[in-house]
């Protein structure tokens, strides 16, 4: 069980949030001019790292409000909470092989 | 070449205590090179080999295996063996794979302990009703036993159940399909890891791989924790691993890794003789033959690689297994543990040729790849030995995410991801 520290509620169990997924994924400005294997890219390839992921989280049965979160999914450990639209913060973007 | 096991060998060595059973598998070193390397030693890897080796007559294979034979995802899941998919492309791979499943154990002359005993995927209102009579419509028209049983039939079935549920997960249906059931999942690994060693595979344990050595775009060999072994071909079947694997040959997949976890419970006494699963509330349920309660939950929401999974879909998987059978309020539960499995966006897996020339990805099955272990290893076999895939495979390519032709068995596969 996860314990995830909401930067508006402060600490709460992973049951009140719902995950989003990878974060800083950007939809292409001009969707029209991108290749098929492009556009495959933008909906269907995601970030799956055994180690540091930087994911979107929403506390959905809280303050309903998103933000995003560096995880280490081997360890489980959340290594930083950043708003929506901040550059993530410089880390170990440690990955396990 | 092996002897074959009989009731003349268990007769034969009954007699001296059982002490003198040759080795099941050589345990191989690594040889300097092989034409077609297989990296996973899971069911399905091992399924490859055999079938390259029986089915293609390419015998210079090794299996390389980072821990011990099933010792991953093989060993974690919950046995349950059906083929009742919605699409064409599914319903032909499963249903291909459960007719292996039929003649495994004569095949492999290793007793895999397939029990068709039946499937029961239950319906909980109104929609899922429909959903049963269109999934077993469909499977009926592509020549896949299925019915659809009444509450009442479920019950006569299943005497244990609740059909109210506490009112919460209330049973309105089912559909079986009676060919379906379960197989001792680690003989699975150990058959075919015998049968294909048989054949001259060398299999490899304790042998991570850490890289691919790609020389013009053609792979040419495998970094392992024994050395580089040069490969001809490498096929590539690593289940939750399969990111980490595509991205040291540099290009990406379209699966997350996400534990997916199961329990036992204490042995009791024959309580329940087939197969259960709530799809949409993702209990799924069968007794072993130790007697132990296999219980199936699902997948955590969230991307991870710890094989454990997460408390609150332990409760969830208990909470709806005690409304729907409550005499197991006071069961205790034995073991829980995880397996990572690998999700496509469509719910379909990818077994398919790769950018790089000669590397081959057998992945994405998500959280239904044993029930299709044969019929992995065969067609996955035919695409490595033949450079082209299958008719049954064909489209399940990696290609299918950039063409838009994908096999959407979300939900539709009976059971909710």
């Amino acid at each position: 069980m996860l314990l995830i520290p909401c930067p508006y509620c402060g600490l709460r169990s992973e049951t009140e949030f719902s995950n989003g997924g990878e974060a800083h994924i950007v939809r292409p400005e001009n969707p029209e001019a991108l290749s098929d294997a492009e556009w495959a890219e933008f909906v269907f390839l995601r970030d799956n790292p055994k180690g540091v992921l930087l994911e979107r989280w929403n506390h959905a049965q809280g303050c309903r409000r998103w933000f995003n979160v560096a995880r280490d999914t081997v360890t489980y450990e959340i290594l930083a909470v950043y708003p929506m639209g901040a550059a993530p913060p410089a880390l170990d973007r440690r990955r396990v092989v | 070449m092996k002897s074959r096991y009989s009731v003349f060998s268990l007769l034969r060595n009954a007699a001296s205590y059982h002490e003198n059973w040759p080795q099941a598998w050589r345990s191989a070193e690594p040889k300097q090179r092989y034409d077609v390397v297989i990296v996973g030693g899971g069911g399905h890897g091992l399924a490859t080999a055999y079938y390259l080796a029986k089915n293609h007559g390419i015998t210079n294979v090794a299996v390389v295996e980072r821990g011990w034979l099933g010792g991953g995802n093989t060993g974690r899941n919950t046995t349950i063996v059906r083929s009742n998919y919605l699409w064409d492309q599914s319903a032909a791979l499963y249903e291909h794979a459960l007719k292996l499943w039929e003649g495994l154990s004569q095949d492999l002359n290793y007793n895999v302990m397939f029990s068709q005993r039946g499937v029961l995927n239950l319906a909980h209102n109104q929609h899922d009703l429909r959903e049963v009579s269109r999934r077993v419509n469909a499977n009926r028209l592509n020549g896949i036993d299925s019915e659809i049983l009444s509450a009442a039939e479920v019950k006569e079935m299943v005497p244990i159940i609740d059909l109210r549920a506490g009112g919460r997960y209330p049973v309105l249906g089912a559909s079986l399909q009676r060919r379906g059931g379960t197989a001792r999942h680690d003989a699975v690994a150990w058959g075919y890891a015998r049968a294909a060693d048989a054949l001259g595979v060398d299999i490899i344990q304790e042998c991570p791989v850490n890289g691919f050595r790609i020389e013009g775009g053609r792979v040419t060999g495998v970094e392992t924790g024994k050395g580089l072994i040069e490969a001809g071909k490498v096929g590539v079947v690593t289940a939750g691993h399969s990111s980490v694997m595509a991205d040291m040959a540099g290009f990406r997949l379209p699966v997350q890794s996400l534990p997916l976890q199961a329990l036992v419970s204490e042995p009791v006494k024959p309580v329940i003789d087939t197969v259960v699963m709530s799809g949409a509330v993702h209990a799924y349920i069968s007794q072993s033959d130790k007697g132990e309660l296999v219980i199936g939950a699902g997948v955590d929401s969230y991307i991870g690689y710890g094989q454990r999974g997460s408390l609150p879909v332990t409760e969830e998987t208990l909470a709806a297994i005690c409304e729907l059978f409550p005499l197991f309020r006071r069961m205790r539960m034995l073991r829980q543990w995880g397996g990572i499995v690998d999700v496509c966006p469509d719910a379909s897996p990818i077994l398919s040729k790769t950018p790089v020339e000669g590397l081959y990805f057998n992945c994405g099955w998500g959280t239904g790849g044993f029930k299709a272990t044969p019929g992995s290893g065969w067609v996955f076999a035919h695409t490595i030995a033949r450079d082209e895939p299958h008719d049954l495979n064909a489209a399940f390519s990696l290609d299918r995410f950039r063409s838009g032709f994908l096999i959407d068995e979300h939900g539709a596969a009976a059971v909710a991801h």
